[in-house]
């Protein structure tokens, strides 16, 4: 579209990419900035000092409820999730590269997992295991719960793998006598790592911020962001803030170290 | 023959197993509760039409209904230009691969993040005492700080965008990537204007992604009751919300019926999208 466009437009339209980055970023920063607000400041502007006392009174148990024990529960939740999700989607991934009797209902099943309201799935979920006598826990009807969200995503990630997947290189490896386990260990599973990767990624981030599907689920020990919730409507203090760093700054390290780890791969790979 | 089906069986069996449980299975329940009766102690099992009576018959219920659309309609509005307007900045004004990518993913990521460190991030934005009343206050423009600023339907549709717009982004930059750019320089060598080729080009092309986008947006809005409850303050309602405060008044039964109802106007707004725009070539 070079001849037509006006250098003006482009500035205009980067500007507008530039605002929005700010509009999605802006309040997080806030926040960030904020967390190290003086003992004395309160939830806004202006900074009364700096300081990491709110950072301090964060792992003091009696503070703000029970943050270490929701943190070990959502970790370890998250661990579960990011194992199961990676398992039964890449399994799941390959039943689908052929049709199969059963494939078309399987798979509006899970989208519809994606789209039915988390508040449903959440009471749903809930009441089965009300009706059936089973108390719900966090790793028993939450971890099922979180699943109805990870499972679609990690499907979505391998079909966008394997619709750009060229069956040649199997035969190829067929050709060459490679038993039908060969053929998956030394060819498929080379190809779909990066991949898997990013579904370990989906799987642990969305399951550690999880909180609709979570909330009738997870019986009496909250996960971190129910007890995050809690704290909305009793905490009045940058400790909320403190929090809001700590969980995003973790979230970002996550992402990081995946990207990393991709671009590791795919470096070793040339 | 048989036995290429039975390994593919085998692989989607987990799959099959966790959705019939956790999704089929608490559906199942949800709609059999909904026929239950209950009292302020208690749920009985029974087969009455009360709780649907209840919720339909209720001027409550429709009010919150509208609402509810009400917001959908608007978020979507906003989302589909943002997330339109986004997507073309990425795809088409970003040329360098590695900057290309950087940015999208810098548009995606707080995906990943927690969306009520989100929500509540907001707080010194819009409070009264907030960022924007002082820099307002200070440039003169108002006298009194806004009250409207935050917990208001204001906060709840900025709250929504903030968190969504990214689930538009993906789905139409995904489509704009595979329009052959061929395409467009035939339409600027034929002597289309920008506005013509974004409407005639551009934006048939990207409707798959529209839809995806729009089917994401619609159903997040359409069952939300975090969102409504934090950013409005309890001064608004959404049908979310309204079974959530059934479920905490433990009227399970009226919450199932409420809950079926909402499943069935959700699906019939994904039905009715995916029957304007076939989706089926994006997937």
């Amino acid at each position: 579209m070079r001849g037509a466009r006006l250098p003006w437009r482009r500035w205009a339209l980067l500007a507008f990419l530039g605002l929005f980055i700010l509009f999605l970023y802006g309040p997080t920063i806030t926040i960030l900035v904020l967390s190290f607000q003086g003992p004395d400041g309160g939830l806004t502007f202006p900074m009364n000092g700096v300081s990491v006392v709110w950072f301090e009174r964060l792992f003091e148990k009696q503070a703000v409820g029970d943050f270490a024990g929701s943190l070990t529960r959502s970790f370890s939740l998250a661990i579960m999730v990011t194992l199961a999700t990676v398992l039964i989607a890449v399994t799941a991934g390959f039943a689908f590269r052929r049709r199969f009797p059963g494939s078309d209902l399987l798979f509006t099943l899970t989208v519809a997992s994606l789209v039915i309201p988390s508040i449903l799935v959440s009471l749903g979920i809930g009441l089965l295991f009300n009706q059936a006598g089973l108390d719900p826990t966090w790793y028993g009807s939450a971890f099922g719960a979180q699943l109805t969200w990870t499972l679609p995503f990690g499907l979505l990630i391998m079909f966008a793998v394997f619709n750009r997947f060229n069956p040649a290189w199997e035969e190829a490896a067929n050709d060459l006598g490679a038993s039908p386990w060969q053929r998956v260990r030394h060819v498929v599973l080379p190809i779909v790592t990066p991949s898997v990767i990013g579904i370990a990624l989906f799987g642990f981030t969305l399951s550690y911020d999880e909180f609709a599907r979570t909330l009738l689920t997870a019986g009496s020990d909250n996960t971190l962001p129910l007890e995050i919730f809690g704290m909305t409507t009793n905490v009045t203090t940058p400790v909320l803030y403190a929090l809001g760093t700590v969980t995003t700054l973790f979230s970002f390290l996550l992402i990081g170290l995946t990207l990393l780890a991709l671009r590791v791969i795919v470096r070793t790979r040339r | 023959m048989m036995s290429r089906h039975w390994s593919a069986w085998l692989q989607a069996t987990p799959l099959a197993c966790v959705l019939g449980v956790f999704l089929l299975l608490p559906m199942v329940v949800l709609v059999v509760v909904s026929f239950y009766d209950y009292d302020s102690v208690q749920v009985i099992p029974a087969f009455v039409l009360t709780n649907y009576q209840e919720a339909l018959g209720s001027a409550v219920t429709w009010r919150i209904y509208v609402n509810t659309l009400r917001y959908t309609l608007i978020v979507w509005a906003i989302t589909v230009t943002l997330g339109f307007g986004v997507a073309y900045v990425l795809a088409f004004e970003i040329r360098n691969r590695t900057a290309q990518t950087m940015l999208f993913l810098v548009c995606t990521v707080p995906f990943l993040t927690s969306n009520i460190i989100r929500m509540i991030s907001w707080i010194p934005f819009l409070g009264r005492e907030g960022l924007l009343n002082t820099a307002l206050q200070r440039a003169g423009l108002i006298d009194v700080p806004l009250e409207f600023l935050l917990f208001s339907d204001f906060a709840v549709i900025l709250a929504y965008v903030h968190l969504y717009t990214l689930f538009m982004i993906t789905p139409i930059f995904n489509a704009m990537m595979r329009i052959d750019r061929g395409l467009i320089e035939a339409a600027i060598d034929g002597g289309a204007r920008f506005r013509q080729v974004i409407s005639q080009v551009i934006l048939p092309l990207c409707k798959p992604g529209i839809a995806i986008g729009s089917i994401f947006v619609v159903t997040m809005v359409m069952g939300d009751f975090i969102t409504v409850r934090f950013m409005s303050g309890g001064q608004s309602a959404s049908v979310g919300l309204m079974i959530s405060n059934q479920i905490s008044l433990l009227q399970y039964p009226a919450a199932c019926a409420n809950a079926v109802i909402l499943l069935a106007v959700v699906l019939m707004m994904i039905a009715a999208i995916t029957r304007i725009i076939d989706i089926r070539k994006e997937l």
